[in-house]
């Protein structure tokens, strides 16, 4: 489904934040991508979303180059993956409702199916009540739940999360995990990057590590070593 | 097609109205702009308004010999009334002349009877000749000056023409006119295209709040147009608002500045001037309004649609 083909990220100054990295996922896996701070995990999901271009190397979804797409067709290959960012990133000036609806109405959906859809994915991350809610007004717990409720609203083959609990708590650590393995059983890919320990552990699925821009392992059934 | 634009402007709608503040900055920043670009219009019609009253004043005057034949008189004046550039002939008979001198000289008893003592009028008669634009006068002194037939065998029947006199102060009131026309004119230019850019950077700062926001949407699948769409909305409606807050404006500045200039513009009532083009006003300023808050919302937004 997703494959990396010799990815290399050069910055402009010289340092290297990825470095010849081949890797592929499957759908329905549960990948979870480890490493310190500046391993190249979050430079690694920009080159999947293409909000960055590699220096050399192709990256491919479905057998096709996501760089080579035009900017004005972006848009259809990123409806395909729903994100989940650490800092949340929800649309300030709408409510909660309204953030989720929003990934709808720009995939162009019927009225009547946001109507019905959204209330059931507010449910589904357990947030029916809290609708009409601005961010600002939500912890930081129940913005991510949203921002998931967004990544999922179009039934997307793949969830990309990119450190989805690094703002959270235990407790809301442990619900954001949950509803993404939920999410996973349902049959969705999911792959999110994370250093915190606990987290990988828990999942018991494949496992890659990396470290200063290069993959170190690669493992089925992983734990987090480091 | 049709769901997403409907989609757009109600999202650039609910947007402005949520970001109030800002909104209402940009609101009052565009409705300086609006009232400049509206003052340009009210300047450039007192100054042709002015023009066309001095203009108006300015004639020529031909004097004839006090033994001039009135028929040869009436020739001149439909020969003169023939040329193109000739607005308007008026004939002043002897009589009428001196019944003028009189009435103007009513109080200055001494000049009265040094007249009294004439034994005949000693005014002759005149043409006064309007031409359409003050720059033809020149031709049409010299057509009279050239003219055989005007000096018939009896000799000269034009005593003087008084355009030499009055001359160079035409040449000077034009060319002040124009001056103060064109000076004017760049004045506000370059006012309007000031505030102009000013409107352009509170668009663009109040845009660049929110470009977290447009990488956010590009991230979650929206294409740049539909993005673009309510941001270019809450510009339109901003431009809008804005453009009939200036005509709201103008309403009282104009009935105001109409009755305190009216006697210094020569009769010019800014006010009725207003109220008669409120039509050409309006969709002046609706106009730009709208094309301002349009073009600077997609001109802020381009910049942040790069992810």
């Amino acid at each position: 489904m997703i494959y990396f083909d010799k990815v290399s990220k050069i910055h402009r100054d010289g340092t290297p934040a990825l470095e010849d990295v081949t890797l592929s996922i499957s759908p329905k896996e549960f990948v979870s991508i480890v490493g310190h701070s500046g391993a190249g995990k979050t430079t690694l999901i920009k080159m999947l979303l293409a909000e960055d271009r590699p220096t050399e190397g192709t990256v491919f979804f479905e057998s096709a180059d996501v760089h080579a797409f035009p900017k004005s067709k972006l848009h259809h290959y990123r409806r395909k993956i729903g994100t989940v960012f650490q800092d949340f990133r929800l649309i300030p000036n709408k409510t909660a409702y309204e953030n989720i609806a929003f990934a709808m109405e720009a995939a162009g959906r019927p009225e009547d199916e946001i109507r019905s859809d959204v209330p059931h994915i507010l449910d589904l991350v357990d947030l029916g009540g809290k609708g009409h809610h601005f961010p600002n007004q939500l912890s930081g717990g129940e913005q991510q739940r949203i921002a998931i409720g967004r990544a999922i609203i179009n039934q997307p083959d793949l969830i990309v999360a990119d450190e989805p609990t690094g703002n959270l708590d235990p407790v809301n650590t442990y619900e954001i995990m949950d509803i993404l393995k939920k999410i996973n059983e349902l049959g969705t890919t999911v792959l999110i990057t994370t250093h915190n320990k606990g987290v990988v552990d828990s999942i018991g699925r494949r496992v890659i590590t990396m470290d200063r821009g290069r993959i170190v392992r690669d493992d089925m059934q992983g734990q987090y070593v480091l | 097609m049709w769901m997403m634009i409907k989609r757009m402007v109600a999202t650039g709608a609910k947007n402005f109205v949520r970001s109030g503040a800002v909104s209402f900055a940009t609101v009052l920043v565009m409705t300086v702009t609006l009232a400049i670009i509206g003052s340009l219009i009210f300047l450039s019609a007192i100054l042709g308004n002015t023009l066309s009253a001095l203009e108006d004043k300015v004639d020529v005057n031909v004097y004839f010999v006090t033994n001039a034949q009135e028929r040869d008189i009436i020739a001149i004046k439909e020969r003169l009334e023939d040329i193109p550039e000739v607005s308007a002939v008026t004939y002043t008979t002897r009589e009428d002349r001196l019944a003028e001198f009189r009435t103007r000289h009513e109080n200055d008893q001494l000049t009265l009877q040094a007249l009294d003592e004439l034994n005949d009028n000693p005014l002759g008669a005149a043409l006064s000749v309007k031409a359409k634009d003050p720059s033809q006068y020149q031709g049409i002194v010299e057509f009279l000056e050239e003219d055989p037939s005007i000096s018939p065998a009896g000799g000269p029947i034009i005593d003087s023409i008084n355009y030499f006199q009055n001359k160079t102060v035409i040449d000077r009131l034009t060319s002040a006119i124009n001056a103060t026309e064109r000076a004017g004119l760049v004045i506000v230019i370059i006012f309007a295209l000031a505030s102009t850019i000013i409107a352009l950077a509170t668009i663009r700062l109040a845009i660049y709040t929110a470009r977290d926001e447009i990488a956010v949407m590009r991230l979650v699948g929206a294409s740049n147009a539909y993005i673009r769409g309510p941001f270019i909305v809450a510009g339109v409606i901003s431009g809008l608002l804005a453009s009939i807050l200036a005509l709201l404006l103008f309403y009282p500045a104009t009935w105001y500045a109409g009755t305190a200039l009216q006697n210094w513009l020569g009769g010019f009532n800014l006010f009725s001037y207003y109220m008669s083009h409120f039509g050409m006003v309006f969709s002046i300023l609706v106009g730009s309004g709208i094309l301002l808050g349009a073009l600077a919302s997609w001109l802020a937004v381009r910049r942040y649609l790069k992810i």
